[in-house]
C-alpha cells in the first residue's frame, strides 16, 4: 500500500523538511510554529487582499503559477520538476480554476483530481505556498505570486498533483465509521429522539469531507504510520458523542481509539486544526476524547 | 476478469443505496466507480429530502404536488411509489445515523419547499445531500461491500439482437484510472447504472465536473431509449461567477428576490402572486431572466437575494453553509449584503427509461438516481424530490436485481410496434459518431455473440483498442476544445428561453462537434492516472446526451414545466400529454412517444392549471 514517508528520491520538493529550507515566501519560512504560519497566512491574505484592493489590479493579469510534475512513466516526469504557467486573472478566480485553464490550454497531461468546485467532494487538497488547501476554495487574490502547488505533503505522488489516498481511507475504516446502534424504536416510521443540544454538539464532526489535509498536515502522522490521525479520530467522535448510541458502544470506540497509536498519540501541535477546509475543531475533538477515555477508564478502576 | 451478481456503476446516492439494497437481499454486489463514493455529487445537495411524516400530511398529498409540479408529465404508478416509500426510507436514514436537524422535541426537522403543500422537506442543516450521501457510504463500509474506486466505466457488454428489447446485459467494460488497465466486469444478475446528472452538457451549471452524463450516453447506445431529455431544470439562485447553488432553503426561510430598482418582482412584475419567491424553479428562473433582459438587472446579468432581514442567528442557526459558498466563492458577506443570483443548468428530469423496479428494455440492465427517468419529475422537478427518488429508487433497483419480487412493473419500456412516431425533417442528422476506424460501439459492430463470456470479451477488446487508437495518434483536436464549444452552444440556445431557429442552431453546433470529434486525439502519453483520456470519453457522451435535448426540445412545440417554447407559449394537453423517447439503434436516433400514466393506484390525477 503506500508509504507514509515521501520517497525523498521521488519527490523532494514536497518534503516539508525541504520546505523550510527555500525562503522565498513568508508561508514557507513559517512553518517553523503552527501559530506562527497561521498568523503569517492571516496576514498574507490581508495583504494579497490590500494590494488588489478592489482586485482589479489583478484583473486582465496573468498569475504565475508553479506547479509540481512527476509520472513514474514518462521519461521526462520521471524526475520531479516545477512547470511555470501564466494564467490570465479573471474576478473570483481560484487555484482549482488556473490548474483547470492550465490544463485546457497548455498541457492536456497535467492532473488533479478535482469535481464538486464547492469544497465538498473533498477532492483537491494540494500544498500550497506551503500549506494544506482545497484549490477550489482558496482565491489566487490572496496567495503571492508565484503560487507553488504541490501535491499533499506524505502521502505518496501518484503522478502530479494525484496522491495516493489508500491509506488515509484505510485509517478511516479502522475506526469502524458507521452507527451501530441495534435497538431500534418499534415500527419503520419510528425516529431515534436526539436533542438539539447534541446534535449541535457533533455537528462540525459531521461536516468532514475526507479530504486528507489534515493527516499531511500532521508531524505525528508522518513519524507513525499506524497513528490513526486527526480525521479518522474526528470521525471516531462523530460516533461517541452522538448520544443515539448506547453507552456500552461508546466504550467501544473509546477503545479503539486509546489505543497505541490512537489519541494519546496527539500533541496538541494544532496543524490539523489550521488547515481543515471545514473549519472542525480537530484538536478540541481529539482532546475531549482523551479526557472521555480517561473518564472510562477510571469507572472501570 | 472480475465477476458479481451484480454490479453498481456510480456510488452516488442511488448507486450505494442499491448496493445496500442488492447486499441486503443475498447478492454478492460490486461497485464501480470513478470517484471515490463521498466524493459524488450527491454530497452537493442543500436542502433536504421529500416525505410525508407528520400528522397532517400523507403520501397522496406529496403525490398530488409532485404530479402538479410535473405539470402532468409524470407516470401515476411513479409518483405513488415515490410518494409512499420516502417516509420510511428516509427513516431508514435516520436508523443509519444520519444527523437531521431537530425539533425541540428530538424529531427530525421539516421546512416548507417551492411548490409542497405541506412542509415535509426533511433536512440536515444546509448540508443534507452530504449527510446522505456520507451515512449510505458508512453502511456500505458496515457491509463490506466491494468497491472499485476511481475505475471509469467506458461502456456496457450488451448482447446484439437486433431488437433492443431482446438484447441482455452481462456486464461492463471499465478501466483503472490509476493503471490504465482496461478490464471487463461480468454481472451475473445485473448491471445498475448510477451515473448522475449530465450537467457538464452547459457551460453554467450547479453540477460537478464528473457530471457527464457517462450513464445516459451508454445505455443510449446499447439501445435503451433516453425519455423526455428536453426538460432541464435550471435553478434559479446560482452565483454567477462559479454555477454553485443557492438552496431554495434561502426562501424557504424567507429570502426574497429584489430586481436592481429594488422591486420584489416575484409579486410586483405578476410572475407568482401566491407563491411569490416559492413558486417553481421554472417559473423563478424565467422571471430573473425576463428582469434582466428588460433591463432590471444588476450589472445586466443577475438579481439580489436577499436574507438578510431573517437576522444572524436564524441566518447562522439554518442556513450557516450558505454563508461559507457567498463568502468563499463570490467574495460576498450574506450577512450584510445581499447575494446575487442566476440561473443555471442543475437537474436533468429525463433520463434512461425505466419502470417502477428501476429495470430498462434490456434485460439486466438497470438504472436509478438522476441518470433514469422512471418518470417522478415528469416536465418539472419539486425541489427535495431527487433526494427520496434516490433512496426509493436505489433500493427498488437493487432488490430486482439481486432478484427480489417487487411484483409487476405497471410501466412499460422499449420501443413497440405501433408507437406514435415522430416525422418531422431534422436540420442535421443524428447519431453516428464513433471513430470509423475502430468501428462503433460493440452493440453496434460486434457480430453476433453466442455466450455470456464472449459479449463481454468483444466488448473489452473494442475497448482497448479505442484507446490504444486514441492515445496512439498525436495530432488532432482536443477534447476541452470540443467541449467548450458543444456547452456553450447549449447555454446559448437550448437554455429557460427557448425557440425553433435557436435550436436548429445548437443542433448544427452539436454535428460540428461530432465531426470534430472523429479527428480528437489523448496528449498525455501515459497510462497513469490518465484524464485527458477520461475526459475524451466522456466528452463523446455528453455529444449524445447534448443531441437528445435539443432533439427533445426541438419536437416538443408546447410550453410544459421547464420546457418553454417561444412558438407554442401554452400547455398543449391535447397533443403533448406524452413522453418524448429517442432510441438509438444501429448508429441512428429516432424519435416517438408514449403516452403519459395519469391512472394511479385508486384515482387519475386530471392535468390542472399550474399556478402557484
Ligand atoms: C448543488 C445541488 C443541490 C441539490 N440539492 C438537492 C436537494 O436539496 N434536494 C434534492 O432532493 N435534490 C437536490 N439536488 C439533486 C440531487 O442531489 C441529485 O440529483 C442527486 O444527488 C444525484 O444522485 P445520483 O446518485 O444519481 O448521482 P451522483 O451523486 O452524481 O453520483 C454519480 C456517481 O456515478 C459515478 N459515475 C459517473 N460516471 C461514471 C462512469 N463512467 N464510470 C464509473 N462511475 C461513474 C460517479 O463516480 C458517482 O459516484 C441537488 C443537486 C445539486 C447539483
Ligand atoms: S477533518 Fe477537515 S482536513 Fe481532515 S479530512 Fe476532514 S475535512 Fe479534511
Ligand atoms: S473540487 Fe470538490 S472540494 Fe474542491
Amino acid at each position: 500500500m503506500s508509504t507514509q514517508q515521501q520517497e525523498p528520491e521521488e519527490a523532494p520538493e514536497t518534503d516539508p523538511e525541504a520546505a523550510e529550507v527555500p525562503p522565498e515566501s513568508h508561508e514557507m519560512k513559517a512553518q517553523s510554529s503552527p501559530q506562527q504560519a497561521r498568523l503569517q497566512r492571516k496576514q498574507d491574505g490581508l495583504a494579497a487582499r490590500e494590494r488588489a484592493a478592489d482586485e482589479t489590479e489583478l484583473e486582465g493579469d496573468t498569475v504565475h503559477i508553479k506547479v509540481f510534475r512527476y509520472d513514474p512513466e514518462v521519461e521526462a516526469k520521471q524526475e520531479p520538476r516545477f512547470d511555470d504557467f501564466y494564467v490570465p486573472y479573471t474576478r473570483g478566480m481560484t487555484v482549482l480554476d488556473a490548474l483547470i485553464y492550465a490544463r485546457d490550454e497548455f498541457d492536456p497531461s497535467l492532473t488533479f483530481r478535482h469535481s464538486c468546485r464547492q469544497a465538498i467532494c473533498g477532492s483537491d487538497a494540494f500544498f500550497v505556498n506551503g500549506s494544506q488547501r482545497l484549490g477550489c476554495k482558496t482565491q489566487l487574490s490572496e496567495l503571492s505570486q508565484p503560487v507553488r502547488i504541490e501535491p499533499l505533503p506524505h502521502q505518496e505522488v501518484v503522478k502530479d498533483l494525484v496522491v495516493d489516498m489508500e491509506h488515509f481511507y484505510d485509517q478511516m475504516h479502522s475506526v469502524e465509521p458507521y452507527f451501530q446502534q441495534e435497538d431500534l424504536p418499534a415500527g419503520e416510521l419510528a425516529e431515534q429522539r436526539q436533542t438539539r443540544e447534541n446534535r449541535e454538539k457533533v455537528k462540525m464532526s459531521t461536516r468532514c469531507i475526507w479530504c486528507a489535509a489534515c493527516m499531511s498536515s500532521c508531524n505525528i502522522a508522518a513519524g507513525d504510520n499506524q497513528y490513526l490521525g486527526p480525521a479518522a479520530i474526528n470521525k471516531a467522535y462523530r460516533f461517541a458523542m452522538d448520544e443515539r448510541e448506547d453507552e456500552e458502544i461508546k466504550e467501544h470506540r473509546l477503545r479503539i481509539i486509546e489505543q497505541e497509536h490512537g489519541v494519546w498519540r496527539c500533541q496538541t501541535q494544532f496543524s490539523c486544526t489550521e488547515v481543515c477546509p471545514k473549519d472542525i475543531p480537530l484538536t478540541e475533538h481529539i482532546q475531549e476524547l482523551k479526557r472521555e477515555a480517561v473518564k472510562k477508564n477510571l469507572k472501570f478502576w | 476478469m472480475y465477476e458479481h451478481d451484480v454490479i453498481v456503476v456510480g456510488a452516488g446516492g442511488a448507486g450505494l443505496r442499491a448496493a445496500i439494497a442488492a447486499h441486503e437481499a443475498g447478492a454478492d454486489v460490486a461497485m464501480v466507480t470513478k470517484l471515490h463514493p463521498v466524493r459524488s455529487h450527491t454530497g452537493a445537495a442543500e436542502g433536504g429530502i421529500n416525505a410525508a411524516l407528520r400528522e397532517g400530511d400523507d403520501w397522496e398529498l406529496h403525490a398530488y404536488d409532485t404530479m402538479k409540479g410535473s405539470d402532468y408529465l409524470g407516470d401515476a404508478p411513479a409518483i405513488e411509489t415515490l410518494a409512499k416509500d420516502a417516509p420510511k426510507d428516509t427513516i431508514t436514514l435516520e436508523h443509519w445515523g444520519m444527523p437531521f436537524s431537530r425539533e425541540e422535541d428530538g424529531t427530525v426537522s421539516q421546512r416548507p419547499f417551492g411548490g409542497l403543500s405541506f412542509p415535509r422537506t426533511t433536512y440536515a442543516g444546509a448540508e443534507t445531500g452530504h449527510h446522505l450521501l456520507h451515512v449510505l457510504y458508512e453502511q456500505v463500509v458496515k457491509r463490506g461491500i466491494q468497491v472499485y474506486d476511481e475505475w471509469y466505466v467506458m461502456n456496457l457488454a450488451v448482447s446484439d439482437e437486433p431488437d433492443p428489447n431482446d438484447r441482455t446485459c452481462h456486464g461492463v467494460v471499465a478501466y483503472d484510472v490509476q493503471s490504465g488497465a482496461v478490464e471487463g466486469f461480468k454481472a451475473n444478475r445485473g448491471v445498475i447504472l448510477a451515473t448522475g446528472g449530465p450537467g457538464q452538457a452547459f457551460d453554467h451549471t450547479t453540477n460537478a465536473v464528473s457530471c457527464t452524463g457517462d450513464g445516459h450516453a451508454i445505455a443510449y447506445r446499447a439501445g435503451v431509449p433516453l425519455e423526455d431529455m428536453e426538460f432541464v431544470q435550471f435553478h434559479p439562485t446560482t452565483l454567477p461567477s462559479t454555477g454553485v447553488l443557492i438552496s431554495e432553503g434561502v426562501r424557504g426561510e424567507g429570502g426574497i428576490l429584489y430586481n436592481n430598482e429594488g422591486e420584489r418582482f416575484m409579486f410586483e412584475h405578476g410572475y407568482a402572486n401566491n407563491a411569490g419567491e416559492l413558486a417553481s424553479r421554472d417559473v423563478v428562473s424565467r422571471a430573473e431572466l425576463t428582469e434582466v433582459n428588460e433591463g432590471r438587472g444588476v450589472e445586466d446579468e443577475y438579481v439580489h437575494l436577499d436574507m438578510r432581514h431573517l437576522g444572524a442567528e436564524r441566518i447562522v442557526d439554518r442556513l450557516e453553509n450558505i454563508l461559507h459558498l457567498a463568502e468563499d466563492f463570490e467574495g460576498v458577506d450574506g450577512l450584510v449584503e445581499p447575494m446575487p443570483v442566476k440561473p443555471g443548468q442543475h437537474y436533468e428530469m429525463g433520463g434512461i427509461e425505466t419502470d417502477e423496479n428501476g429495470e430498462t428494455c434490456i434485460t439486466g440492465l438497470y438504472a436509478a438516481g438522476e441518470c433514469a427517468c422512471v418518470s417522478v419529475h415528469g416536465a418539472n422537478r419539486l425541489g427535495g424530490n431527487a433526494l427520496p427518488e434516490l433512496v426509493v429508487f436505489g433500493k427498488r433497483a437493487g432488490y430486482h436485481a439481486a432478484g427480489k419480487d417487487l411484483g409487476e412493473a405497471q410501466i412499460e419500456t422499449g420501443y413497440r410496434e405501433g408507437v406514435e412516431e415522430e416525422d418531422m425533417e431534422l436540420p442535421i442528422a443524428p447519431g453516428e459518431t464513433g471513430l470509423a476506424e475502430t468501428g462503433d460501439d460493440a452493440v453496434a459492430d460486434g457480430g453476433q455473440l453466442a455466450d455470456t463470456d464472449g459479449v463481454l470479451e468483444g466488448a473489452v477488446e473494442t475497448e482497448r483498442k479505442r484507446v490504444e487508437y486514441l492515445m496512439e495518434r498525436d495530432e488532432g483536436i482536443q477534447h476541452a476544445e470540443i467541449r467548450s464549444k458543444l456547452q456553450q452552444a447549449m447555454t446559448a440556445d437550448v437554455n429557460v428561453f427557448r425557440n425553433e431557429d435557436g435550436i436548429k442552431r445548437a443542433l448544427r453546433v452539436i454535428r460540428e462537434c461530432r465531426e470534430e470529434y472523429r479527428d480528437v486525439y489523448v496528449a498525455d502519453p501515459s497510462r497513469t492516472f490518465n484524464t485527458d483520456l477520461q475526459m475524451t470519453y466522456e466528452t463523446r457522451n455528453l455529444i449524445d446526451v447534448a443531441e437528445t435535448i435539443a432533439l427533445g426540445a426541438l419536437v416538443r412545440n408546447e410550453f410544459r414545466g421547464a420546457h418553454w417554447r417561444q412558438e407554442n407559449q401554452i400547455r398543449d394537453d391535447e397533443n403533448w400529454l406524452k413522453h418524448t423517447l429517442i432510441s438509438w439503434n444501429g448508429g441512428k436516433p429516432s424519435i416517438w412517444y408514449r403516452p403519459v400514466i395519469l391512472e394511479g393506484e385508486d384515482k387519475t390525477y386530471e392535468p390542472k392549471i399550474r399556478s402557484y
